[in-house]
């Protein structure tokens, strides 16, 4: 029998935007963890930068490492961005059609999809900044470097954008993977659609509180070390033989 | 004794335009109709035609959710008039034609049309890949779960209402709804359609397809019957994904 000959690749356009999709979500609850570290103290923070940087494996840091990571983050961004980009309205025509739609039509998972597509449009400038500078600056993370480049180098307004786009387009996303691929959907479909529903909002609250708590905690450093922006952060407190010195 | 509630005014919005008419413009006509206990959209159109305007056109057939003909956007909202009631809306109620389909006046639409047009592009009837028809043959048995599961599908009026409320075919109108994906689902539970997967994948395995679905559900919302229509297009997906990336 002829074998047929099908086109493989929208399947494969499609799994590409749902596993970056995936792989940078779940990335990002990581990052949100990792940099609110600094809520714990300096300390704990400085010792998350180390641990990153491969001090605690060759007792030596290496920010090349947070920098190959970044790089390959920033890979995974550039793919999603461009196979995610198909569900763009391509026209004015198209644009003004579904917003007509989104606006008559007064449904929630309908309206979702503007907040995805305005957060992902935003994230293609906002997130390429960011990562390209942490790229290229990986040796600048830490409790103090990290709240000079908020505070003195003026990062602060586009992390606070950042922060809300990434933690709607997220928890959007990975709201939408689950009913796309049909994941926990269960016996009753609706009903797991309901709790999923009630989990992406509450993932949502959690991480932007969890992330303006965070920022507010490096815009308070950046504001006191101001004076003292490009100095590096040194543990103060060291203990020898169970004695603080 | 409690005092007798006096019944509602309804204002009914109907979006009117008759596009045969060279002078005719889109626009909105208001009918006030008196509510009555158990009354329907379609009841209170009758009432219009009947007593205020019968040039007023609406599609209608068997006033039981059955035939899908009475679709119609109810406040934005995609649904069949014979199924809702009017006690379940405001006082200023707006009805519409569906968008997408071919208008032929006022809220009557050619969805025939365009579903035939699908049902063929997507070969919605078995395939049995047999040569000759032999009519006396027993068709084969079949499990009474997976014809309840086949028939389950099967209860599809396309009444239109999931293409009306697609936020994917707004913008790609050859994109086959929810109402094409689930036909595709039902024959590719039923053991006499013989196609292959790869067959299924050269009709839904693209953007017009599966893939161009954005799971926005506003179909799964809507529908009138009530199809598993969430979870059907997931597993058309993941089955034309295995598909795909098979070597």
């Amino acid at each position: 029998m002829k074998q047929k000959v099908i086109d493989k690749m929208p399947a494969k356009l499609d799994f590409i935007q749902s596993a970056t999709g995936l792989v940078l979500a779940l990335f990002m609850w990581g990052h949100m963890f990792f940099v609110s570290t600094i809520l714990l103290g300096k300390d704990v923070m400085y010792q998350v930068t180390i641990f990153f940087e491969g001090y605690y494996f060759f007792g030596e840091s290496y920010p090349i490492i947070v920098s190959i990571l970044a790089g390959a983050v920033f890979f995974i961004f550039i793919a999603h961005a461009a196979v995610a980009i198909r569900k763009f309205p391509s026209n004015y025509k198209q644009y003004t059609i579904m917003k007509n739609h989104i606006h008559t039509f007064n449904h929630g998972d309908t309206k979702l999809w503007f907040w995805q597509i305005f957060t992902g449009f935003a994230m293609f400038f906002l997130g390429s900044v960011h990562l390209y500078i942490i790229m290229t600056n990986a040796a600048d993370i830490g409790p103090y470097a990290s709240a000079d480049r908020i505070v003195s180098d003026w990062m602060w307004p586009l992390y606070i954008l950042l922060l809300l786009a990434v933690e709607l387009h997220g928890s959007i996303g990975l709201y939408r993977l689950c009913v796309k691929w049909g994941w926990f959907e269960g016996k009753d479909a609706k009903a797991s659609r309901i709790k999923l529903r009630r989990a992406k909002y509450a993932v949502t609250i959690f991480f932007l509180t969890l992330g303006f708590l965070t920022l507010a905690a490096y815009i308070k450093i950046g504001i006191e070390h101001k004076d003292h922006a490009g100095e590096r952060y040194q543990m103060v407190q060291s203990v020898s033989q169970g004695v603080k010195i | 004794m409690s005092e007798e509630k006096a019944p509602r005014i309804l204002k009914i919005n109907v979006l009117r335009f008759d596009p045969n008419d060279e002078n005719d413009v889109p626009h909105m006509q208001t009918y006030e109709v008196e509510e009555a206990y158990g009354m329907t959209l379609f009841v209170v159109l009758n009432e219009i035609r009947e007593h205020q305007d019968n040039s007023l056109m609406f599609d209608f057939v068997c006033r039981a959710g059955i035939c899908g003909s009475c679709s119609m956007l109810v406040n934005g909202r995609p649904t069949l008039a014979c199924r809702t009631l009017t006690s379940k809306l405001d006082e200023n109620i707006s009805l519409a034609p569906l968008p997408l389909f071919k208008l032929i006046k006022d809220l009557s639409i050619y969805s025939g049309e365009w579903m035939r047009g699908l049902n063929e592009k997507l070969e919605t009837w078995i395939h049995d890949k047999e040569q000759e028809i032999n009519v006396d043959k027993l068709e084969e048995r079949m499990e009474p779960a997976l014809a309840d599961e086949i028939y389950e599908l099967d209860r599809c009026v396309e009444c239109g209402c999931c293409v009306a409320a697609c936020g994917t075919i707004q913008m790609k109108p050859d994109f086959v709804g929810a109402v094409g994906l689930n036909k595709v689902a039902r024959y590719h539970l039923d053991p006499r359609d013989k196609r292959e997967d790869e067959e299924y994948y050269e009709l839904i395995g693209d953007e017009n397809g599966v893939f161009g679905c954005m799971s926005l559900l506003g179909c799964q919302d809507v529908c009138p019957k009530d199809l598993p229509l969430q979870s059907k297009i997931a597993y058309l997906r993941r089955m034309m994904l295995t598909t795909g990336l098979k070597s």
